[in-house]
C-alpha cells in the first residue's frame, strides 16, 4: 500500500508544483523514485520529526502542500504538539503520512506499533483522518485529498493485499461496504478489512450473513452511513489494530449513543501495550484476537447467545 | 534608515504601550516585553520589508517567545499597524489579543506560546521563499531560556545544513527565565560558541541599541550562506528600576503605585 500511495503523491506532485515532501529519514526502498522526481522539492530533514512538522507549517503558510512522511509512531506523537500549534491551528493543508497501521511493524516490536495515533489525532476537530484498507484505495484517497484544506492525517498500512469484493472508492465521510448480510456488520478500520471479509467468509459456512463496513474516512466520520448500516441489524462489531479507547469501536459506541440505535456493539481491539510480545503481523493479529477465526467465533458466540 | 532620536521616540512609545495595556488588563509578562522593545524597534521601525499584509513577499516575523506579545502589539500600533481601538482589545473577552500571540489578528504571522515550535516555522518560511526563487527573509525573535527546548536545536541544525542566509534568529538573551536565572536553572554558555559551532554566522550585540541593531541586522542580510543570529544582550524589565533583572516581574502585574513610578521613570528616560 505504501508504494501504491507514494507512486499516486508523486504524480500529484508532478503535476502540482505546490507539493513538496520532508521524510524524517525512512523510506528506503520507497521514497527513491518520488525524491528524483520532486528534486529540490524533496527534503530528508533528518531524524527531527518535531522540526519536520514546524518547516511544513512555515512552507505551508506560504502557499505550499507539504507531505511528511515517518512511520505513524514517530509522525503522530513526537510531533503531536507541533502538529496542534501547526498545520491545525493555522489550518494549513500539511499531510502527515504514517506508515504502519497498528501492528504492522510486527518483529520491531512496541515502539514501533501505532496503537494509539487515531484516538490522538479523532481527539483534533479540524484532523481529516484517512485509513486506507488496500493499495487502490490508498490511491483513491490520496486524489481525493486534494479536496481538504486543512490537514490531514493519513495512517498507511503495509499490506499489499487486494481486499476480495471491494472496489477500492475512497469517498470522505462515507464507508465502503461489502456483502449485504443482516445478521451482523463486521466494522473494520483500514487495513483490517482483510480478516474482515475472511470472517464473513468462514460465517458464510456457518449460515450467518455479514456485511463488511470498511472504515477508511475516519474523521470526518461515516456518520449517516453508520446509522443507515447499524439501524435494522442487530449486532456490530468493530475490528482495529488500534487501542481500545479512543479508536473505530470509541466511534462506533458513540454513534450508537448518539443515534438511539439498538444495535449491540462488541470491540475487537489491542487491550493492552504489548510489552514483550512481538511476532510477524499475521501472529500478533490473532494474538489480539483481531484475526478472522478469532472475529468469526466471537460473532458466532454472540449470535448464539442472542437465540437462547 | 531612522534617526537615533526617531528609535528612541519609538522605543519609548511601545514601552509606554506595554506599561499602560498590562496595568489596564492587571496582567503580567511586562520584564519579558519590555526586554525585547528595542529589538522590535528596529525591525519594525526599519529592516522589515512589510509594509502590507496581503502582499505576499513580505518579510515573515516569528515572535518564538510569545509570551511577549504586547511589546509585539504595542510595536505594531506604534508603526501604524495595529489601530487604537484593536491595542485596546488586549486581555479584553472576546479579543483576538490575548497573552501569547494569534494569527487571527493581522500582521501575526504565525501563532506561538509553546516554546520552541517558532524557529521552524520561520526556517520552513525561508525554504519556502528560497523554492520560489523570493528575496523574502524570516526574521526570528527567541527567548534564551527557550534553547531549553531540543526542537530549537533540529531547526538549528537544520538551516545550517541547507545554507539558509535568509534566516535571521534574534535571541533575546536576558539571563532570567520563569523560576530563576538561566545560569542556575540550565546554563546556556557558552551560547555564541554554541551557535556558532552549529554552523551559524553568531553576532553578539547590545540588545538596546536600536540603531547598531538596525545596522547589524541590515548587513547580515545580505550575506546569504550561512543563516545568522543575534544575541542581543539585554535587561529583563528594561526602563523600569524595580523590574530589571528580577525574576519575580516575569509573572507580576503592577499595583496602582508601581505603575505611577515605572511611567515617571519612562518620561524621566529621555
Amino acid at each position: 500500500m505504501r508504494n501504491a500511495f507514494i507512486d499516486a503523491v508523486q504524480e500529484i506532485a508532478e503535476r502540482d508544483r505546490r507539493v513538496v515532501f520532508l521524510t524524517g529519514d525512512l523510506g528506503f526502498t520507497i521514497l527513491e523514485p518520488l525524491a528524483e522526481s520532486l528534486r529540490e522539492r524533496f527534503v530528508n530533514v533528518g531524524v527531527a520529526e518535531q522540526n519536520m512538522v514546524g518547516l511544513a507549517t512555515g512552507l505551508a503558510e506560504a502557499g505550499f502542500v507539504p507531505f511528511v512522511y515517518s512511520i505513524a509512531t514517530f509522525a503522530s506523537m513526537r510531533p503531536y504538539e507541533v502538529i496542534r500549534n501547526g498545520p491545525l491551528l493555522h489550518s494549513l493543508p500539511v499531510r502527515i503520512v504514517g506508515v504502519g497501521a497498528g501492528l504492522d511493524y510486527g518483529h520491531n516490536g512496541v515502539t514501533h506499533y501505532a496503537l494509539e495515533d487515531v484516538a490522538i489525532m479523532r481527539a483534533q476537530p479540524d484532523m481529516t483522518i484517512i485509513a486506507p484498507a488496500e493499495p487502490a484505495q490508498a490511491v483513491a484517497a490520496a486524489h481525493a485529498s486534494l479536496e481538504v484544506d486543512g490537514p490531514i492525517y493519513f495512517r498507511i498500512g503495509k499490506t499489499n493485499a487486494a481486499i476480495p469484493g471491494f472496489d477500492g472508492a475512497f469517498e470522505l465521510g462515507r464507508l465502503g461496504l461489502i456483502g449485504e448480510g443482516r445478521d451482523v456488520a463486521i466494522v473494520a478500520l483500514g487495513s483490517m478489512a482483510g480478516e474482515a471479509v475472511k470472517a464473513r467468509e468462514l460465517l458464510q459456512s456457518q449460515g450467518i450473513d455479514a456485511t463488511v463496513a470498511v472504515v477508511a474516512s475516519v474523521q470526518p466520520a461515516p456518520v449517516e452511513d453508520l446509522i443507515e448500516l447499524l439501524g435494522d441489524r442487530p449486532l456490530a462489531v468493530t475490528v482495529e489494530a488500534h487501542y481500545r479507547t479512543g479508536g473505530l469501536g470509541s466511534l462506533v459506541a458513540e454513534v450508537i449513543a448518539d443515534h438511539g440505535l439498538a444495535c449491540r456493539l462488541r470491540r475487537r481491539a489491542v487491550e493492552a501495550m504489548p510489552r514483550g510480545l512481538t511476532g510477524t503481523q499475521a501472529f500478533l493479529d490473532d494474538a489480539h484476537h483481531l484475526s478472522a477465526g478469532a472475529l468469526a467465533a466471537t460473532i458466532a458466540g454472540e449470535l448464539t447467545q442472542n437465540v437462547f | 534608515m531612522t534617526t537615533t532620536t526617531q528609535s528612541q521616540a519609538l522605543s519609548k512609545q511601545i514601552r509606554r504601550s506595554v506599561l499602560t495595556q498590562s496595568k489596564r488588563a492587571n496582567v503580567g509578562h511586562i520584564g519579558s516585553a519590555l526586554s525585547v522593545v528595542d529589538l522590535l524597534a528596529a525591525l519594525y521601525g526599519s529592516v522589515l520589508l512589510a509594509h502590507s499584509e496581503d502582499d505576499s513577499q513580505r518579510d515573515r516575523f516569528v515572535l518564538s517567545k510569545g509570551h511577549a506579545a504586547l511589546a509585539l502589539y504595542a510595536t505594531l500600533h506604534a508603526t501604524g499597524r495595529l489601530r487604537d481601538g484593536e491595542l485596546d482589545s488586549f486581555c479584553v473577552d472576546g479579543s483576538a489579543l490575548a497573552t501569547h500571540p494569534e494569527h487571527d489578528l493581522s500582521w501575526v504571522d504565525f501563532s506561538t506560546g509553546s516554546l520552541g515550535l517558532g524557529i521552524s516555522f520561520a526556517v520552513g518560511a525561508a525554504l519556502a521563499a528560497r523554492l520560489q526563487g523570493s528575496r523574502r527573509r524570516a526574521f526570528v525573535l527567541l527567548s534564551d531560556a527557550e534553547c531549553n527546548e531540543g526542537s530549537v536545536w533540529e531547526a538549528v541544525m537544520f538551516a545550517a545544513h541547507h545554507g539558509l542566509g535568509n534566516v535571521i534568529a534574534l535571541v533575546d538573551v536576558n539571563g532570567q527565565q520563569a523560576l530563576g536565572y538561566t545560569r542556575e536553572v540550565l546554563d546556556l554558555e557558552p551560547l555564541s560558541s554554541r551557535w556558532a559551532a552549529f554552523g551559524w554566522d553568531v553576532h553578539e550585540i547590545d540588545g538596546h541599541d536600536v540603531q547598531a541593531l538596525t545596522e547589524t541586522l541590515e548587513s547580515v542580510a545580505d550575506a546569504p550562506a550561512k543563516p545568522h543570529v543575534l544575541l542581543a544582550q539585554t535587561t529583563f524589565g528594561k526602563g523600569v528600576s524595580y523590574m530589571e533583572n528580577t525574576i519575580a516581574w516575569h509573572y507580576m502585574p503592577m499595583s496602582d503605585e508601581q505603575y505611577a513610578q515605572a511611567i515617571g521613570e519612562l518620561d524621566g528616560v529621555s
